[in-house]
């Protein structure tokens, strides 16, 4: 099989989209498509018939293209499966950066692999990114409980911002628990009473 | 004592509770475990994630460990079943077209006869029936093939069978891209709620003692890690014969409700906990005793014969040998590990590894350890006796 390698990156975010694909054509000439509406997705991919699909772990509609793995005979392509065999340390690397990647069994390796390694690299750059944005929201989201608590303990035992701090602090610490959960704790409780 | 941490990965569904339990009630703290729940977003990258290793065990459908035994799907890895998780639990539902068709030709929506059910969507069908299931490998499709072929409406010329991740199924049957599905709760009442569809039977009706999901791991670490493996078995069955007692649904609902775990509201987690289905939009209920089962009747056993079963109906429908699938898939379901785990506890072990399916009409006493094991009934619809050529 040579020719143009065609693959298919399953992405509903254009901006995300656009950069993988980006990250592809520096591998080589390859017709590539990209799939932002997962309706019908494992429709849409058996009609277009690519050599090798590209999706993120994190998005459910991974599980649409687990059928295409039964699809039997030469015809019914792609025989759908989780990059090659042959390429564990590969499989693995795609895993942690939060790629699936389907191949079409036969594809020869030596094809798979740049366009793989660069697909791992780029989605390694999204994780990071997700796992940054996912920790600063919870930052956050963990401030605003640690001020509602700090105001309920300002307005219960009449003491100032820093003072009502402090408090949490020690209760904290003499439960052996993070501040944020004491705090939530507190307002889950003072939301029961009031 | 020293705490282990194992990452152990799970999906949103009522059946993660022996799971997400034994974390949160301390069942894992007194095996000297914490464990790590992590939420997927489908159940291929759950599979995959235990596979490579980033997961030590996972919540896994009963059939993908058998369907990587047998080289479909997957990537390769052996997976091991070292416990069943629950028996049960599914429903099939159908949309409101379909739910005014049945009312109109007479249906009574009973919720409990397979057979009058499948035989009035039949007569109720003009053309051919698109059904959702979570994942081609999995409970719900084995159920909803052998329901529908035995009584003649065969895939794939009659039936097509779709892939809807579970949390999907209620928008999938409302943009018309399903007409019906067979899902583990609470996505089947979501539908309901969402006024999309009614519920038509509970899974059980079509295998009153159908292994749900298994406590999966690779075969590997189960025999490389196994004072490891012992551990986490036996911490999930306490976790699990807390559950079967009523007075812990209340506190079971109310921790999966939780929005990093199930993020659903608690009343909907209580319908499968307690078996009052809330079946369509009117809010007629339907009781299922045992709409889910996650303890009583050894059901955290993994009988051989279960895997054997399973493998027999992924291999018939792919075209491999009946007898070596058979064999391999019932490789897969680990009772030696159970056994070894249970064995020095008050855990009750049936004496066989293996037993006929579907010829329990009622309870009825085993042969076991303690001599005290109740089986329940575990009949098939359509009457099926299944001999396992596995002992």
């Amino acid at each position: 099989m040579q020719g143009k390698l065609s693959i298919i990156v399953v992405e509903s975010d254009r901006d995300r989209a656009l950069r993988i694909v980006d990250s592809l054509r520096e591998t080589g000439d390859s017709d590539i498509h990209i799939i932002s509406d997962p309706t019908g997705l494992a429709r849409q991919i058996k009609m277009r018939d690519p050599d090798i699909v590209l999706i993120d772990v994190a998005n459910p509609s991974r599980d649409m293209l687990e059928e295409l793995a039964l699809a039997s005979g030469p015809r019914d392509r792609p025989v759908a499966m989780f990059v090659d065999r042959s390429e564990v340390g590969l499989s693995t690397a795609a895993v942690e950066a939060g790629l699936s990647a389907y191949v079409v069994d036969g594809l020869q390796p030596q094809r798979i692999k740049p366009v793989l390694e660069a697909a791992i690299a780029r989605f390694r750059m999204f994780q990071r990114m997700r796992k940054e944005l996912a920790e600063t929201k919870r930052a956050l989201e963990e401030r605003k409980v640690i001020d509602r608590a700090k105001g309920l303990i300002m307005k219960a035992r009449n003491v100032s911002e820093d003072e009502a701090y402090a408090i949490l602090r020690k209760a904290a610490m003499d439960q052996g628990k993070r501040v944020a959960d004491v705090a939530e704790a507190l307002v889950t409780a003072a939301a029961l009473l009031s | 004592m020293r705490v282990t941490s194992l990452n152990v990965g799970f999906m949103p569904l009522v059946d993660a509770a022996p799971l997400i339990m034994a974390q949160e009630m301390g069942f894992a703290g007194d095996e000297g475990l914490s464990l790590d729940l992590e939420r997927a977003p489908s159940w291929s990258a759950l599979r995959d994630m235990l596979s490579f290793g980033q997961l030590d065990a996972a919540h896994m459908l009963s059939p993908v460990p058998v369907a990587a035994a047998l080289r479909l799907g997957g990537n390769g890895v052996a997976l091991a079943a070292v416990s069943v998780l629950s028996v049960n639990g599914n429903v099939i539902g159908v949309n409101q077209e379909l739910t005014e068709r049945l009312k109109s030709e007479g249906h009574d929506f009973a919720f409990s006869d397979a057979h009058a059910a499948g035989q009035a969507l039949i007569k109720a069908m003009d053309r051919e029936l698109r059904l959702g299931v979570p994942f081609p490998f999995s409970m719900h499709a084995e159920l909803v093939l052998y329901w529908l072929s035995a009584l003649g409406l065969t895939a794939p010329d009659k039936v097509k069978i779709r892939t809807v991740p579970p949390p999907l199924m209620a928008g999938a049957l409302k943009n018309g891209e399903i007409d019906a599905f067979c899902v583990g709760e609470p996505w089947g009442s979501r539908a309901v709620e969402l006024g999309v569809g009614s519920l038509l039977l509970p899974g059980k009706a079509i295998w009153a003692f159908a292994p749900e999901k298994v406590l999966a791991t690779r075969q590997n670490w189960a025999n490389d890690h196994e004072d490891l493996c012992h551990r986490l078995i036996r911490a999930v069955w306490r976790a699990s014969h807390w559950l079967a007692d009523p007075v812990s649904r209340t506190l079971t609902a109310e921790v999966l409700a939780r929005p990093h775990y199930l993020d659903v509201p608690a009343e909907l987690i209580d319908r499968a906990l307690t078996g009052q289905m809330v079946i369509g939009g009117t809010g007629e209920i339907r009781e299922v005793p045992r709409f889910v089962e996650f303890h009583a009747g050894a059901a955290n056993f993994p009988w051989r014969s279960q895997a054997e079963w399973i493998g027999r109906q992924l291999a018939s429908r792919n075209g491999f040998d009946l007898d070596v699938a058979g064999q391999i898939a019932s490789t897969v379901f680990r009772s030696d590990l159970y056994r070894a785990a249970l064995g020095p506890t008050a855990a009750d072990l049936p004496g066989a590894s293996s037993k006929v399916e579907g010829s329990l009409s009622h309870d009825s006493a085993v042969a076991s350890a303690r001599g005290q094991l109740i089986l329940p009934p575990d009949a098939f619809f359509d009457g099926l006796i299944f001999e396992p050529i596995a002992h």
